[in-house]
């Protein structure tokens, strides 16, 4: 499956999630990185929107990244229905450009966290769930200082409502103070999902886990037969 | 900022004078500064330079020895791994979160700079006990502001150490090594080379923060009064650097450089001074055309501006479109702001008006290389403080080690660092006594260790230094990796007192015989002297940084051991309360600690690297702070299970004081735990091995003779997890 992974000025993780492209399409060299300025996408079966401090995290996480050309451009390939996956900073983004609801604030205790730790995949209809069972525990590390996920009552009923929940942490877990525990959420479509935890960061086995493999490989299938 | 005399520039009399019969004249305002910070010992090195010509620099493997910008070593199929460790102990007792953001930023340049892409970060940290307002301060800022700059660059942070003394109180160490990732025949050097060829200065504006850093706050004693030296501690800007990487890497890999120089201490002056000093040549530098942040910089600030996040390049006349460019690509910003020459001479200009004109030779190594005059003090100079009851039992002992701020776990502060990005992580922080970081590049796996135990080398300075450096090496064969090459920070206190010559000059011959016996150069380093206050000096710190391979990174072995598993005690261990940690907390420190022979100690080292890479042998650890009985307990805190452990063999064999047996410290312990029968394998292999136990239950049970520690699993991990709740700061939820 031939992913795009965007790369803003203040990226970290876009090689990482570029290996796990490559991992997860059975080592196959596909996919590639997308510089914030290009808006051409076709070709590109997948976008990745990956982890780090894009634009230095100024003003507000991923408030400056929305406004790059190639968010434009994503902003049409979701529209289309293209698999979108924001990760961490990703996630922030896809907020931001208004692509997936809810905001995400700086961690309860406003420290930044790294460590391993366990998520419940959600009920929520999305080709990156494809491979996972709602209910099913996931090891993923997760490593940020803006996670807190927050939306206003109303959204969030909504949210619950029309079973947009990605994942949650595991019960004791939560390790930012988001509201229901909630780790990562779907657009309406399910098409786009975003997550603070870092799937790309759980695809070897030398790093102790390889579940975050099943979210580069949902959308595959659907991608092959669109092609 | 007016120009100031030599005097308060630093300068001494006779320096100032040698100045003057060099040039023929007086300097003017700006030759002066840049002369004051060229000649620091920040810079020049000049109490240390001579001790250092003793250590071993050269072997197969090394790539880049010291006198660039870091050190470099060859790890197979066209790739090298270059490193460094350097300290910013001053600006971090000035103002944390900057000091150790900066001070992060700092030695990661020093690796870009070389072509690298940084691939891993450890830190070295020492305060003062974790009981007063002060180290909470301290603490907090520091590892807020390391984590700031390594995770907001997406450079992994993957390991470290902290230490809690009373000499760090006022004088606290920060202490940042970098690893860096490169292409050996894409590395570049720092030597200007091409008379007629360009200088491009790129990166962020220079500004007049910093001016003085290396001389006012990194070359003499701190006092009271200093926190009006923070205008000297400079802003980092991690965004600006991270785009500065990838513009460097982009810039090399399109071969559009002939050499590359980070902007560190002394700003501009060292930089290009030292470009032009290791190339033989002249440079030119107009600071008309230097971007600004501030209009009306005079000629002397703009030419020792310590802003962060600069780079200076020596490209070819017709590359230098391309390069501009590149830059403007990465967002940021860059100028042509001068030419190299084959005049031998650093001139200044202001919009082609010479301001300065100081022959390189005489700037760079006309510095005077002073001799020390060592006295060994005749008593321990240092303050003692008991902190433990008197007829404490062996478990409350346990316990009261395993809560020892310096032994504790370091697990809060770890969690703040971002240790995985890269995807190289195999072994995290805390999770083992090396990092360990993948490299499929050349199908092997690095490891990454760092070290030094300041209180055991106030006690020795030659074995203490001995121990640091057996100890990184240690850790690196229990993760079954062999020394490439070693860095090393030297942190001490003011070197024209003769008791602190006499740490240094001692501390330096451990070193030199520590890596020559375990056949490890010393590919690079950093000084750091005047590190004490009016209350006195830190203990002398040298820290040491070692780098290794290790063939197979799914052969590592874990910390965690099972029920079943028999224990085994490995190597030349002869434990000893001197200079241990329950020695401290009973107040009795003194002088000397046993000596030992490093010989022994390899033989063990090799005989634990081989089993671990074997395979066999699941659980490795060496015996450090706490001795024993508190790396069982560790392990078995971070398995949940238990032990029963019987030192009676350590006791025939040698002290036959339990307390010794159970506490004491000393080189060549290894703990081993797996499969008997493996175990056993070990023995008559000419390197000392007893069986001492086997893991069971949920109680840690030590016995020596008839001393025995016995505490639940949980009592010692509550222990072993206290120090979040006491380091946690006063002024914990404010964020930078």
């Amino acid at each position: 499956m031939k992913w795009g992974v965007l790369q803003f000025p203040g990226s970290c993780d876009e090689r990482d999630a570029l290996n796990a492209c490559q991992i997860a399409g059975g080592g196959v060299n596909e996919s590639r990185l997308v510089w914030h300025e290009e808006t051409d996408l076709s070709g590109l079966e997948g976008i990745v929107v990956p982890g780090g401090f894009s634009y230095g995290d100024y003003l507000r996480a991923g408030a400056i990244a929305r406004f790059s050309p190639a968010m434009t451009a994503v902003a049409e390939f979701a529209a289309a229905g293209g698999p979108v996956l924001g990760i961490c900073n990703g996630f922030q983004v896809l907020c931001e450009s208004g692509l997936l609801p809810g905001a995400l604030l700086t961690n309860e205790r406003t420290r930044f966290i790294c460590r391993q730790g366990e998520l419940v995949v959600g009920e929520a209809d999305s080709p990156f769930l494809a491979g996972l069972e709602a209910g099913q525990r996931i090891s993923i590390p997760f490593k940020h200082q803006s996670g807190r996920f927050f939306a206003p009552p109303d959204l969030l009923e909504e949210i619950e409502a029309k079973n947009q929940v990605a994942f949650r942490y595991a019960p004791g877990q939560n390790p930012n103070g988001s509201l229901n525990d909630i780790a990562g959420v779907t657009n309406e479509a399910g098409n786009v999902l975003g997550l603070m935890p870092h799937p790309e960061h759980a695809v070897e086995a030398f790093g102790g886990s390889t579940d975050g493999l099943a979210l580069f490989r949902g959308p595959a299938p659907a991608a092959g037969a669109a092609a | 900022m007016s120009e100031a005399t030599h005097r308060e520039l630093g300068l001494t009399d006779g320096e100032f004078e040698l100045i003057c019969e060099k040039m023929g004249r007086e300097p003017n305002g700006v030759e002066l500064a840049m002369f004051s910070l060229l000649w620091s010992e920040h810079c020049a090195y000049k109490h240390s330079r001579k001790l250092l010509k003793n250590l071993p620099t050269e072997g197969p493997r090394v790539v880049m020895g010291p006198g660039e910008n870091a050190g470099a070593v060859d790890i197979g199929n066209g790739y090298s791994v270059a490193f460094k460790v350097e300290s910013h102990n001053h600006p971090s007792a000035v103002e944390p979160f900057q000091g150790a953001a900066t001070g992060v930023g700092g030695i990661l340049r020093d690796v870009i700079a070389l072509g690298a892409r940084p691939i891993a970060i450890l830190d070295s940290l020492r305060f003062g006990e974790p009981d007063t307002e002060r180290t909470h301060y301290l603490v907090d800022g520091v590892v807020r502001g390391i984590g700031h700059y390594g995770n907001s660059m997406g450079i992994p942070t993957v390991g470290g150490e902290i230490y809690f003394e009373p000499p760090y109180e006022q004088n606290p160490l920060v202490n940042a090594m970098c690893v860096g990732l490169a292409r050996t025949d894409e590395m570049v050097r720092a030597a200007a080379a091409g008379a007629g060829n360009k200088v491009v200065l790129f990166g962020s504006l220079t500004g007049r923060d910093g001016i003085g850093g290396a001389s006012v706050l990194a070359s003499a004693e701190l006092d009271e009064g200093d926190d009006a030296k923070r205008p000297t501690v400079q802003i980092g800007d991690p965004f600006e650097e991270s785009k500065l990487l990838e513009c460097c890497q982009e810039l090399l890999a399109e071969d559009l450089l002939v050499s590359l120089q980070d902007l560190g201490a002394a700003g501009l002056t060292s930089s290009a001074g030292e470009m032009a000093s290791a190339g033989g040549t002249g440079i030119d530098i107009d600071i008309g055309l230097v971007p600004l942040r501030e209009a009306d910089m005079e000629p002397f600030e703009i030419m020792v501006s310590e802003s962060q996040e600069r780079m200076l390049a020596v490209v070819e006349p017709d590359k230098v479109d391309q390069v501009l460019a590149l830059c403007t690509k990465w967002q940021t910003a860059s100028s042509v702001i001068g030419e190299v020459t084959d005049s031998g001479t650093f001139r200044i200009l202001k919009h082609g008006e010479t301001v300065g004109e100081i022959r390189v030779d005489d700037l760079v190594d006309g510095c005077p290389l002073y001799d020390l005059d060592p006295q060994e003090p005749a008593e321990w100079t240092y303050a003692n403080r008991e902190t433990i009851e008197a007829d404490a039992s062996p478990s409350d002992i346990a316990l009261s080690l395993l809560a020892s701020p310096s032994i504790a776990s370091k697990r809060w502060a770890f969690d703040q660092y971002d240790s995985i990005v890269g995807s190289r992580t195999v072994h995290r922080a805390g999770t083992a006594d090396a990092a360990v970081l993948n490299i499929p590049e050349s199908n092997r796996a690095i490891a990454i260790s760092i070290d030094g135990n300041g209180r055991r080398v106030a006690c020795d300075p030659f074995q203490g230094t001995v121990e640091a450096t057996l100890e990184c090496a240690a850790n690196l064969a229990v993760v079954g990796a062999e020394p490439l090459g070693v860095t090393n920070c030297l942190n001490f206190g003011n070197p024209e007192k003769p008791g602190v010559a006499w740490q240094l000059g001692r501390a330096v011959d451990g070193l030199a015989a520590a890596c020559n016996a375990l056949e490890a150069p010393v590919v690079g380093g950093n000084v750091s002297l005047y590190n004490e206050t009016p209350q006195g000096p830190i203990y002398p710190t040298p820290v040491v940084g070692m780098v290794g391979e290790l063939p197979d990174p799914a052969h590592v072995a874990g910390e965690g051991w099972r029920g079943g598993d028999a224990i085994a005690l490995v190597g030349p261990f002869d434990p000893s309360l001197a200079g241990s940690e329950l020695e401290k907390q009973r107040g009795q420190l003194g002088k000397g600690l046993p000596e030992g022979e490093i010989a022994p100690v390899k033989a063990a080292i090799e005989l634990v690297r081989e089993a671990v890479r074997s395979g066999a042998i699941r659980t490795a650890t060496d015996v450090s702070d706490g001795g024993i009985t508190t790396a069982l307990a560790e392990l078995a805190i971070g398995s949940g299970v238990g032990c029963e452990a019987d030192l009676h063999p350590v006791m025939a064999r040698r002290s036959d004081n339990p307390e010794d047996a159970l506490f004491g410290e000393g080189p060549g312990g290894f703990v081993l735990a797996g499969e008997k029968a493996e175990l056993e394998k070990l023995g008559g292999r000419g390197v000392d091995f007893e069986l001492i136990g086997e893991v069971k239950g949920n109680e840690v049970i030590v016995k020596a003779g008839d001393a025995r520690v016995e505490i639940l699993v949980e009592e010692a991990a509550a222990a072993f997890d206290s120090l979040e709740d006491r380091i946690e700061s006063d002024q914990a939820g404010l964020t930078h």
